[in-house]
């Protein structure tokens, strides 16, 4: 029972782990199947981190501060779009830029406004994203009436009546025994944002495999001749897939500083852009092998936080750098030899310039 | 006369420094067969750009149907009803046909109903012209030629009434370009405009009914198809007279100077492009190697200059052998005399980056001519370098100046220049005359037949049948890594487009 428990922890600190990892790179998958390299995905995640604790504890409110990480971010997006579609910069330039600038100015701000040395003040409850774990689902189904009282009555009685019966498939399944455990923890008892990153996924794929929007953007990334000579903006659907980016990116941010961590905490990402990066070739830019990526460097993640100092069989104590390093190893052995050439789109990192 | 489908009024665009086109007045008349020639960078390709609004004129006016018409991007032209195949393909190559056709066309915001209309539409313009191609095959694995009927049903998917063909037929085998040109001839008899961009003399008198010439950005005549020769619009697009084959002597060719023998290269993928060749070449001949582009004639040129591994065979310099395993030294084949014109000069035979100098002892710069001690020589590159500019007629004739900023005649006479100054016993060169000017052709054609008459061993590869057939002494004519017929310089067109289509060798098998 100790192992199945440790295993089951394990799993869920992976998922845990893994969320901002797979909306940094779903985010940084729109951006570069449109021909953008984003190295700038880790600023654009601190800025988000940075918004969203800050609007959340001045407005007492995690949707406003959601919605301000997302502002923050699609204006960075916006920032590197300019730099580099419009004014057709380098583009892994204007990316780093962005990564130098999120990085002193959420500190400065944090500073300026706080007082709290870079931090922001630590999220009350409401202003943070709760679990629904089986209480809150069972609460919720005993508690719940249709109202009519007011607007805000209504409209939260419509949503409940929209959530009414998954959350008794739900309640059901968390009270199967010995399935139902494993269950609640695993599957429930994580924030909404964490199944809004997992719904992103198949998202993704319908978005980029059955939309117009996805037909012009994968060929934007490929071939953006063919596309201008289509009689399609490559500007402008540049910028679209990188609003894309900017919104994913604030929604990772958010995830750190408003679910994972209580408020903000200087340079809370700590490389998480660049795993996201990693997992994005390592997944040869799809959006299944993204999530299955994210997983993964999810998992070393949470392992070697549940190794440290603890001595493995066979091998004895494993440094937590070696973990914390193993992501990079992996996918740079991975692609080497076992998964393949990961050929990126073709016309990444190249400016559109028709006339020289 | 016809109405005109097109006008052109008083166009103007410049690329930088660079006017691609001054002033042109350009009337194209419906339902007519247009050609429009002119030497490479004589501006044909930007004026048809600027006609469907991928690039925007400096000024002028463009009237389509007689009513002026503001094409400022590709969509406003699409509208109007002209589509465009362009030189080099626009399609995204690791899509479907499908796709590639639907893009930017698409019904609504879901591709389901696109892909279904797309399919039954593909479906009725195959059957009403004979464009057939797989809806579901992916563009980088089908042959060139079906590549570029994508490209036109792209055009009449869309429901263009002109279309517009720049340079079709450089990528194509002389019977797939009669297929074209069947095409092309329906498409007319439909009501539908064709301009047809070419470089090639003959297929503007065998299919065009009306010619415009271009040359240096202007249009300098435009004549009836059926009023004009060969000879006339070769001397409008150069403004010179200009000999369109070179004279040459009978070859008197001596002692074998590269053997080949049973030669088989691999490429990256472990695909066999040059199947057990054996050849011989010898001193005082050229012999030229035909084939349509991709039928192993690159690996072999890389294999016989040691770039290249080989599989198996070999190949004997002056009875020597060379090595073949990839790890040949370039400058130690060169001091045995054999001399390389790579086919892409800009990627291997040239640092575009580099001045002209540089690039004129490219290779050769550990010669002690160049040296003084263990520094350059800068003087006697110097000297060198303006020497081959006289002799080659290099233009611009600054050895200072940036290589890329020469034009790809020039460019080539840099490094031919560089390899025959050499001196070597054998020359190997790959497409000699690739984006190269009429003017500069004959030029370059002159060289190579006056190396072999001092008695040195040519070996031209070109995808260019004329090319070949004014040259060479003898014609290898390959087609799938193999060599499928030897002809002497008198075959006709006809015979060695068969073999390079690989028709006689599947009738004889
Ligand atoms: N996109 C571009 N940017 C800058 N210069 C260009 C561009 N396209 C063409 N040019 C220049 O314009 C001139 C005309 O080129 P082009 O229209 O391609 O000639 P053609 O099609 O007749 O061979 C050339 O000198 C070429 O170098
Ligand atoms: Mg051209």
């Amino acid at each position: 029972m100790d192992t199945l428990n440790a295993i089951v922890q394990v799993l869920d600190s992976t998922i845990r782990l893994s969320v901002p990892l797979l909306l940094a790179c779903l985010a940084g998958l729109y951006s570069e199947r449109s021909g953008i390299f984003d190295i700038g995905l880790e600023g654009k995640m601190l800025v988000g981190a940075f918004a969203g604790a800050a609007a959340a504890s001045v407005f007492h409110s995690a949707f406003i501060g959601l919605g301000m990480a997302i502002l923050i971010s699609v204006a960075f997006a916006m920032v590197h779009g300019f730099a580099s579609i419009t004014h057709r910069g380098n583009q892994i330039v204007s990316g780093v830029a962005i990564n130098f600038i999120a990085a002193g100015s959420t500190i400065i701000l944090g500073q300026a406004w706080f007082q709290q040395g870079g931090r922001t003040p630590a999220l009350q409850p409401g202003e943070r994203f709760e679990s629904i774990t089986a209480d809150v689902i069972s609460n919720f189904l005993a508690t719940y009436s249709f109202s009519t009282a007011s607007v805000a009555d209504l409209l939260v009685s419509i949503r409940g009546l929209i959530l009414y019966l998954p959350a008794l498939l739900f309640d059901a399944l968390a009270r199967i025994p010995g399935f139902g455990p494993i269950f609640a923890e695993l599957v429930l008892g994580h924030s909404v944002l964490v199944y809004f990153a997992f719904a992103m996924v198949p998202f993704t794929w319908w978005v980029l495999f059955r939309t117009r929007f996805g037909l012009r953007l994968r060929a934007v990334g490929e071939n953006p001749a063919a596309v201008d000579t289509a009689g399609i903006s490559v500007t402008w659907l540049r910028y679209r897939a990188l609003i894309c980016t900017g919104i994913l990116t604030g929604v990772a941010g958010a995830y750190l500083s408003m679910v994972q961590n209580g408020g903000f905490v200087k340079d809370m990402t700590a490389g998480k852009g660049y795993i996201a990066l990693a997992a994005l070739i390592f997944a040869k830019w799809k959006p299944v092998n993204a999530m299955f990526a994210c997983l993964l460097f999810g998992f070393l993640d949470a392992a070697s936080i549940r190794l440290q100092g603890s001595p493995l069989p066979v091998i004895g104590k494993v440094p937590a750098q070696f973990m914390q390093a193993l992501p990079y190893v992996l996918t740079v052995i991975l692609l080497a030899g076992f998964i393949g050439k990961a050929i990126p789109p073709r016309a990444g990192g190249v400016p559109y310039v028709k006339e020289r | 006369m016809a109405q005109a489908a097109i006008e052109l009024v008083g166009i103007n665009k410049s690329f930088g420094a660079v006017r691609a086109n001054r002033d042109i007045n350009l009337e194209i008349a419906r339902g007519t067969i247009h050609g429009i020639v002119g030497e490479n960078g004589a501006g044909k390709s930007t004026l048809m750009s600027i006609l469907y609004g991928f690039y925007q004129a400096d000024s002028g006016e463009i009237r389509v149907g007689g009513k002026p018409a503001s094409i400022k991007t590709s969509n406003d032209a699409i509208a109007l009803g002209i589509g465009m195949v362009h030189q080099h393909f626009m399609l995204v190559d690791n899509f479907t046909v499908l796709e590639n056709i639907i893009l930017g066309a698409e019904t609504n915001a879901l591709l389901k109903s696109s892909i279904a209309k797309a399919r039954s539409e593909l479906d009725r313009l195959e059957r009403e012209y004979g464009l057939e191609v797989d809806p579901d095959a992916i563009i980088e694995e089908l042959p060139v030629g079906l590549q570029q009927r994508v490209e036109i049903l792209k055009a009449l998917y869309r429901g263009a009434e002109i279309l517009i063909l720049d340079e079709p037929t450089g990528v194509l085998t002389p019977a797939e370009a009669d297929h074209l040109f069947r095409i092309l001839r329906q498409l007319k008899e439909q009501g539908k405009t064709v301009v047809l961009i070419t470089h090639k003399l003959r297929e503007i008198m065998a299919i065009t009914d009306t010619v415009s010439v271009m040359r240096q950005g202007t249009m300098v005549a435009t004549r009836e198809t059926s009023k004009t020769t060969v000879e006339e619009l070769a001397e409008l697009m150069v403004g010179r007279r200009v000999l369109l084959r070179v004279e040459k002597g009978e070859a008197a060719a001596g002692a074998v100077k590269l053997a080949v023998k049973n030669l088989t290269v691999k490429d990256s993928r472990g695909v066999t492009m040059v199947d057990d060749i054996s050849f011989d070449l010898r001193a005082g001949e050229i012999v030229g190697i035909a084939g349509v582009a991709g039928n192993g004639q690159s690996e072999l040129l890389e294999a016989i200059s040691g770039i290249r591994r080989a599989v198996s065979g070999s190949v004997m310099l002056d009875g020597k052998p060379i090595d073949l395993t990839g790890a040949a030294d370039p400058g130690e084949l060169r001091d045995r005399g054999l001399a390389h014109v790579p086919e892409d000069r800009h990627h291997v035979g040239l640092v575009l980056a580099f001045e002209e100098n540089e690039n004129s002892i490219l290779g050769y710069h550990d010669d002690p001519r160049y040296l003084k001690g263990p520094f350059l020589n800068i003087d006697a590159i110097m000297a060198d370098a303006t020497d081959k500019i006289e002799k080659y007629d290099i233009r611009p004739g600054n050895p200072r100046l940036k290589t890329a900023n020469f034009s790809g005649g020039n460019q080539q006479k840099i490094v031919l220049a560089r390899e025959i100054e050499q001196d070597p016993g054998v020359l190997i060169v790959g497409q000699p005359t690739r984006g190269v000017d009429v003017g500069a052709i004959e030029f370059i054609h002159k060289r190579l037949i006056a190396m072999r008459d001092q008695g040195k061993a040519v070996l031209v590869v070109s995808v260019e049948l004329d090319e070949i057939r004014s040259l060479s002494d003898r014609i290898l004519v390959m087609f799938a890594g193999r060599i499928v017929g030897e002809r002497g310089p008198d075959a006709t067109e006809g015979e060695l487009g068969l073999l390079m289509a690989g028709i006689e060798q599947e009738a004889a098998a």
